[in-house]
């Protein structure tokens, strides 16, 4: 396909790529300094934000970059150049915060700035676009997720990044940060995998049934229809009653503010996507593959654990991977009412205005509904194509 | 639609005009929630007014991403914008796993507390859907009407405006309910950050542990939302069947 166009021709998407790099490169400070964690920042250009070997690194990386971008459309060499591009921009802006930072204070604060957020952007896009356009196999995805968490985690646990304002954060809060992440998946996926144990059947039931299944539809649908922070606030006042009135409920730790009713809502918010899709999925088993089925003997019950689920299961993971990614984001809710996740960071964050707090909780709930996504993307593609 | 299911909207909408307009007058239901003789009722303000400025956060957000979106939708599916096709379906689905309490937390520090970052929250969240559902509407135009079009003697942007963007009508619609729903809900979280809104009644009984306002402000937010769904819905498939095309029931 290439080879039918002249040679050197600009690639449109390849040209505002470059464009946001040139943008990022020259007229956007690569770092903020700050004073302390929380007065305005002042921004720091790339020559000011490092020394002159590594600006002229990563100013040659990024014209490269851009270069590859705007004049190459094969898509290999440009995830290969944004690829490049990241693992040089990543590491080296914590050796800026360390450039930065006076020698021995302690209450400076360096965040990436406008720049670095740019050129990672930009990076991202062209990688984006090129993995878009190889269609890679589900293996080939999970493995390329496995080798960016391990990136990620080899950069974390190397300390090229301890300087930077966002780590600073972290390291003190080490100890309640792993507990509300704890809390945050144990909320996220908990309240998924009740949901399946009770969506599943009333997903079945409602196929078989027709008479239930608009009245089950039309009730989840207007559950889901409810704001979250609504959801919560409704459910605090039953929760609070059962409390201070059923004994064993608050001995099971049930109060009408905390992770109950976080745990109650986001449980309901799910069961619309599983039920909805394991309806849809069990309608779009062919009626032939029934009828055979049935000819060969099989009782309904067999029917339904040989033939129908296991056809239906890619729809049903679908409406899975649907309803986990929305559960992901809807826990950072629950620390409004006391539920704990990362949503406590975010809310601290705002209450300070200290945006590497807001960040310490926003990247990792960002990441984990990321790798969720794509994690059950491909199990969906391999259980298409698997035995069947 | 069922002589029941009129009036049971009807029936909604009247308890909620009521409520927000003369919220004394259900004082009683709420008083039993109460402890220490905490006022039962909502007194920081009116209700009304957070209603409507709820209301117009909401409103002219959806508005700009309506805008923005469905241009953008209509740009990268003509020929021209075509290289950024495949890179726009992926960004579509990267963009949903951001959760939209964190666009309004980021846009905090950066432009300041108030109505701003939570515009800028809804606005950009409500890209999304708009911009997904445009590029599923636009696509979806069977080719037959298009060579018709074309056969017709239709230039570009008279198949653009009088084939494709009418059939893709219903599909852009509910894009656009989708992002209202998910306004509404970000919008009350927005007075976690001083945005004048619904959020303000449910943030404060949590915060002076009044779960008379947590529940008034829930159950106004979510009738406020379960009504607004259900009458976009209800004008979607009006315009679906002007179109006479099947309508897709509530699924």
């Amino acid at each position: 396909m290439s080879s039918l166009r002249p040679h050197l021709s600009l690639d449109r998407l390849g040209s505002v790529i470059a464009v946001l790099i040139g943008v990022a490169l020259f007229a956007s400070p690569f770092v903020v300094y700050r004073a302390n964690r929380i007065v305005a920042g002042e921004g720091r250009m790339l020559t000011a934000a490092l020394p002159p070997a590594g600006a002229l690194g990563i100013i040659l990386t990024g014209i490269g970059v851009a270069l590859c971008a705007a004049l190459l459309r094969n898509p290999l060499p440009r995830l290969a150049a944004a690829i490049l591009g990241l693992a040089t921009v990543v590491p080296i802006v914590g050796w800026s915060a360390t450039f930065v930072t006076p020698l021995g204070n302690t209450f400076a604060r360096v965040s990436p700035g406008l720049g670095f957020w740019l050129l990672a952007l930009a990076f991202a896009l062209l990688a984006a676009d090129a993995l878009t356009r190889l269609r890679l196999g589900p293996w080939v995805r999970l493995a390329a997720i496995a080798v960016a968490a391990g990136a990620i985690a080899l950069l974390l646990l190397s300390g090229a990044w301890n300087d930077l304002s966002l780590l600073k954060e972290y390291a003190n809060r080490a100890d309640s940060f792993w507990q509300e992440a704890r809390q945050h998946v144990w909320l996220a996926f908990g309240s998924m995998a009740a949901s399946c144990l009770v969506g599943l059947p009333l997903g079945i039931l409602a196929y078989r049934v027709r008479r239930l299944r608009a009245a089950i539809l039309q009730i989840l649908n207007i559950v889901q229809t409810v704001p979250s922070i609504a959801l919560f606030g409704i459910l605090i006042a039953p929760l609070g009653y059962l409390a201070t009135h059923v004994p064993l409920a608050a001995a099971l730790g049930i109060r009408g503010i905390g992770a109950a009713p976080a745990f109650i809502a986001l449980f309901l918010y799910s069961l619309l996507p599983v039920v909805a899709n394991t309806i849809t999925g069990l309608n779009q088993v062919p009626a032939a593959v029934t009828d055979a089925a049935r000819g060969m003997g099989l009782s309904p019950r067999q029917r339904l654990w040989q033939v129908e689920l296991p056809l239906a299961l890619p729809v049903i993971l679908a409406g899975i991977r649907i309803a986990l990614v929305q559960n992901i984001g809807l826990a950072t809710v629950a620390a409004l009412i006391g539920g704990g996740g990362f949503g406590t960071f975010v809310f601290q964050g705002i209450g300070q205005t200290a945006i590497d707090l807001v960040l310490l909780g926003t990247l990792p709930t960002v990441a984990l509904s990321f790798a969720t996504a794509i994690v059950f993307d491909a199990i969906i593609d391999l259980t298409r194509r698997g035995p069947t | 639609m069922s002589a029941r299911a009129l009036t049971f909207r009807a029936a909604a909408l009247i308890l909620l005009v009521a409520f927000i307009t003369a919220p004394q007058l259900f004082a009683f239901v709420f008083k039993p929630l109460t402890v220490n003789d905490a006022p039962a009722i909502y007194n920081h303000g009116s209700l009304l007014a957070l209603t409507l400025s709820h209301l117009r956060t909401v409103f002219l957000a959806t508005l700009a991403s309506t805008v923005l979106a469905v241009g953008l939708g209509i740009f990268v599916t003509r020929p021209s914008g075509s290289e950024f096709l495949p890179l726009s379906r992926s960004l579509v689905n990267i963009g949903q796993t951001f959760p939209p309490v964190a666009v309004l937390a980021i846009a905090v520090p950066l432009v300041g507390f108030g109505e701003k970052p939570t515009f800028i929250a809804l606005f950009l969240y409500g890209l999304l859907p708009i911009f997904e559902n445009t590029l599923a509407g636009l696509s979806e135009v069977p080719p037959q009407a298009l060579e018709a079009a074309k056969g017709m003697g239709m230039n570009a942007r008279q198949r653009l405006l009088q084939v494709e963007l009418p059939l893709a009508l219903p599909v852009i619609l509910a894009g656009i309910r989708l992002s209202v729903i998910i306004g509404l809900g970000t919008a009350t979280i927005g007075s976690t950050v001083a945005a004048k809104g619904l959020g303000e009644v449910i943030i404060a009984g949590l915060q002076s542990n009044n779960v008379a306002f947590v529940l008034q402000g829930g159950l106004v937010v979510a009738l406020l939302a379960v009504l607004i769904h259900d009458g976009m819905g209800i004008a979607e498939r009006a315009v679906a069947k002007r179109l006479g095309r099947p309508v897709d029931e509530v699924a």
